[in-house]
């Protein structure tokens, strides 16, 4: 009798680890595959078939018309964008936290948009209203300014893809702000702005440039606004994505896939880099807390 | 205006909405003096304090410095110093550039901030922490780079807000020493909230007590303590035992006993009396008046003293304070003749239950 | 809250004080100026293009709008759009949530290195991710052969479109299950093993219910994201009509062939349909952020 008990109990006491490690390496097993499958995958795909005969195809298809200006026309657009979105969106995040007023969640959540609407669809809303056969696009056009089918309409998509961004990574930090440092510098004698300048800016200077390295790096890749909105004029709006689409299209995968690295890789440094200026920040504050 | 009158606050109000927070408030701070504002909490206290700052702007009433109107003054102009509860550091300037803010705010030449900031820290101990972050600091070391950096500009007056609230209570303590020594060497005019009134009593040469929005007494710690002059201020300040009866002859009358002290109050109205824990002493066969009989429940000895919980035969509980000497002989159980000395009667106001009164807990 | 950034409230502007009213009307100044610069940004950006589709898609009336989207290329272009969503969403779900878990509950080498993984789609142009589909699926493509051998199509075909959308969408269940997750703690799954529940319970009864804002989340992002793929979707799908042409594709094709009001009208309806998951998402960003915060 006691034997028996005993053999259940060590059998018992056995199986639990065992069958835990084991659903442990299942889990596991099962996210590296997906992951492994999912991004490793294609991302050696792209990576081989660019650069399997070194710089032999990166270089034919920087060879190509337009090639330079689309590579400067992306990183141009997507940076001013990005510096306009990280006013405009510091700004925003301020309303948003700060003040008072009805409308704010709808403020809140036409702010959020830009996430939800296909990039395709914000390029034709944009023709929508400032094509050239609008009344906008006519009174701009006697003025001498042209959006759509030139630089200055790639522009404005890259601006509303990329407006969440920073509002996003302002508005949590600014929530989390305690007033009583405004306050003390009030006291002290700072003017608004002083304060402003010397207590809220500090604080969320980090968290705007993660922002806008984000819109930055999304801006580098977009496609669905762009390809609609500036006419893909090559040497003069055609954009690197774009590029990379046509060279594609034109049974040159290896030029594409040369190219494409190439922007990617500079996305993902960034993103990774903003994703680790975000996490050191706030186990900072948590660790000063 | 007297001109040894620092602050001075008139009829003072701040609603909320329908809330009122601070309700006809009317008080002087002398000049040179630490004047405490002590309260619980929604009494109403740091909300006249950052009226007096600027931080909040009064619904009515008005506010004088040194014989000059602050009412409409905006914060940057008043200068004052203030002290937050929190310290409220700016977390990315090193102590230096915390402590000089007010004085580069100012435009004071470099020359002249460094001098004063090193001044300044060497009176609160910290001319090594010069260039530390204020997380790399301890709480009590934070809130004297606090009190240094409203120093710094030579403000009128200084006010805190619980400076010690967030500390440990050691910590409080010794802090609460040492402002006490920098007063004593600065002779800021200082105003002084807090919820302690351990700290009140300490520190303050005068106390304005404060319940709900109003003052209940001004007044020095002395007579805070010996006079309370309502309930509140009675059950509040300093622990006390709360026995209920009502008034008979200039005495309150519980059961078959009598407290003398009740002469102020109108005949046969329900009333209160407070007596200190200290003050209820075993029967001499020399004293008279107010003594009553009652059983020793439970005795709790610490140190030198005894706390000694008493039951009255009409089931109202005293709590004394006596010595291990005075008890000696005396068992659980046995029944003693206790003076209750120094007792304050005061009546029962319309709309507060009748509650049973533990003695020794403040109405907080 | 600092008498600065908080507006006064008129009970609480005292009488008299004509500096301190002047310095509030100046105050008030600034804060319109500040919401009327960002309004007009919005204006510009946002609520003007916005209006603009509108009004084109409505202005040839209610009939066009019905008559387009009862055409037969437009319901098969959202058929197939719905298709491909659905299973991305099946997909990303299961794994995605399977994924935060493992990054989430378990320590081991190389949990960072999957970390930075799971970002990557949100790095690459859907451009990139196009071509690389028809690298690995195409012609001399590294998994054509096995495909090709038992007769499945994959390029210029729905399975195409379905993978590159899962690699797309691949982080935003993942992202919004990890954080709820990790504010979680182990303290209730433990809770309910010391009480004797299995892990199947356990998942049940105590995880999922706790992760259902987050996870709702992720799926409206996900739907959001999957019905306005464009990018790599036109890439591989070799732009079949009625076979391989998705919503977005449709509307491509249409401006393409001068038939912008068909174009706007399916255009709006899409944007239509993500601004409801976008109210969705809103509400439930709000639950997400009390539960967080808990």
């Amino acid at each position: 009798m006691a034997s028996a008990a005993q053999t259940v109990q060590r059998r018992r006491v056995l199986r639990a680890p065992t069958a835990t490690r084991l659903r442990h390496w299942g889990l596991r097993g099962v996210a590296v595959t997906y992951l492994g499958a999912m991004i490793v995958v294609p991302v050696a795909a792209i990576v081989s078939e660019g650069f399997s005969d070194g710089l032999t195809a990166f270089r034919s298809a920087m060879s190509s018309p337009g090639a330079w200006e689309a590579i400067r026309l992306t990183l141009v657009t997507s940076a001013l964008a990005a510096i306009i979105n990280a006013i405009f969106g510091t700004m925003l995040a301020y309303v948003l936290v700060r003040y008072r007023f009805r409308g704010r969640g709808v403020l809140s959540a036409i702010v959020d948009l830009p996430f939800a609407i296909p990039t395709l669809v914000t390029g034709v809303m944009l023709v929508a209203i400032y094509g050239p056969n609008t009344p906008i696009g006519k009174a701009l056009g006697s003025a001498g300014i042209q959006v759509i089918f030139a630089q200055l309409g790639i522009l404005l998509a890259l601006c509303v893809v990329t407006l969440p961004f920073v509002v996003r990574t302002v508005q949590p930090v600014l929530l989390e702000l305690d007033t009583a440092e405004e306050e003390a510098a009030q006291v002290l004698g700072a003017s608004a702005w002083r304060t402003f300048r010397s207590v809220v800016m500090p604080a969320i200077r980090p968290a705007i440039a993660a922002g806008a390295l984000l819109a930055f790096a999304r801006g580098l890749g977009e496609f669905g606004s762009v390809v609609f909105v500036s006419g893909n004029i090559t040497g003069k709006t055609l954009t690197a994505p774009v590029f990379i689409f046509q060279l594609a299209n034109q049974f040159k995968p290896d030029e594409a896939a040369a190219v494409a690295t190439m922007l990617f890789a500079i996305s993902f440094v960034l993103v990774l880099f903003t994703n680790r200026l975000v996490r050191t920040e706030r186990k900072e504050e948590a660790d000063a807390a | 205006m007297r001109t040894n009158v620092a602050i001075r606050v008139e009829n003072l109000t701040k609603r909320f909405g329908g809330f009122v927070a601070v309700d006809d408030v009317t008080f002087d701070a002398a000049e040179g003096k630490i004047t405490a504002l002590l309260g619980p909490s929604g009494s109403g206290k740091s909300t006249v304090l950052r009226m007096i700052a600027g931080l909040e702007t009064p619904t009515s009433g008005r506010i004088w410095m040194e014989d000059e109107e602050t009412t409409f003054k905006s914060v940057q102009e008043r200068r004052v110093g203030f002290v937050f509860q929190h310290y409220a550091l700016f977390r990315h300037m090193t102590v230096e550039q915390n402590v000089s803010f007010g004085l580069a705010v100012r435009k004071e030449s470099k020359a002249e901030q460094t001098k004063r900031v090193d001044e300044l820290l060497k009176l609160v101990q910290l001319a090594p922490f010069k260039d530390r972050y204020p997380d790399q600091l301890s709480g009590g070391q934070r809130q004297r780079v606090a009190l240094a950096r409203a120093l710094a500009p030579r403000p009128r007056v200084l006010l805190l807000d619980e400076p010690f609230g967030a500390l440990d209570a050691r910590v409080r303590q010794d802090l609460r020493h040492w402002l006490d020594d920098l007063h004593r060497e600065l002779g800021v005019t200082s105003l002084l909230v807090t919820h302690d009134q351990d700290e009140a009593l300490e520190l303050a040469h005068e106390v304005v007590v404060m319940h709900e929005g109003a003052i209940e007494q001004m007044g020095t710690p002395t007579q805070i303590y010996n006079e309370p002059e309502t309930a509140f201020v009675a059950g509040f300040v300093g622990s006390a035992n709360v026995l209920h009866g009502h008034v008979a002859d200039g005495h309150v009358q519980f059961g078959e006993h009598r407290i003398a002290g009740a002469d102020h109050l109108e005949e046969g109205v329900a009333a209160r009396a407070f007596v200190r824990p200290h003050d209820v002493r075993l029967s001499t066969p020399e004293s008279n008046g107010s003594s009553v009989e009652a059983r020793i429940e439970r005795v709790s000895t610490l140190g030198w003293l005894s706390r000694v919980v008493l039951r009255l035969d009409d089931g109202q509980v005293l709590i004394a304070e006596l010595s291990n000497d005075e008890l000696d002989g005396l068992d659980l159980g046995s029944t003693v003749r206790v003076d209750l000395r120094r007792a304050k009667a005061f009546t029962l106001p319309e709309d507060v239950l009748e509650l049973p009164e533990l003695a020794g807990a403040p109405a907080e | 809250m600092s008498a600065v950034t908080e507006a006064p409230r008129l009970i609480d502007i005292t009488p008299g004080g004509a500096e301190a009213r002047r310095r509030d009307r100046r105050r008030k100044l600034v804060r319109g100026g500040i919401v009327a610069a960002c309004l007009a940004y919005l204006a510009v950006v946002l609520i003007g293009p916005l209006v603009g589709i509108v009004v084109s898609a409505l202005k040839p009336g209610f009939r066009t709008l019905t008559d387009t989207l009862t055409s037969q290329d437009v319901r098969h272009a959202f058929f197939l759009t719905f298709q491909i969503t659905a299973v991305t969403l099946l997909v990303t779900t299961t794994l995605g949530a399977v994924t935060a878990w493992v990054l989430v509950r378990h320590r081991f080498r190389g949990r960072r290195l999957m970390n930075a993984l799971v970002d990557l789609p949100l790095a690459m142009s859907p451009v990139t991710v196009g071509i690389a589909c028809v690298l690995l699926f195409g012609r001399g493509g590294w998994f054509m052969p096995w495909f090709s051998a038992r007769g499945i199509q994959v390029i210029f075909a729905l399975p195409s479109m379905i993978l590159v959308t899962i690699f797309i969408c691949m982080p935003f269940v993942v992202r919004s299950i990890a954080p709820v997750l990790e504010e979680l703690g182990t303290e209730e799954e433990d809770v309910a093993r010391t009480l004797g529940a299995s892990t199947v319970q356990t998942l049940f009864r105590v995880i999922l219910p706790n992760i259902r804002w987050g996870l709702f989340y992720g799926i409206a992002l996900t739907t959001a994201r999957a019905i306005g793929e464009i990018g790599a979707v036109l890439i591989v799908s070799g732009n079949l009509k009625g076979k391989t042409e998705t919503a977005t594709i449709y509307v491509l094709t249409a401006f393409e062939e001068r038939m912008d009001t068909q174009g706007y009208i399916v255009a709006l309806t899409l944007a239509a349909i993500s601004i409801v998951a976008l109210g969705v998402i809103e509400v439930m960003k709000r639950r997400k952020v009390r539960e967080v915060s808990r």
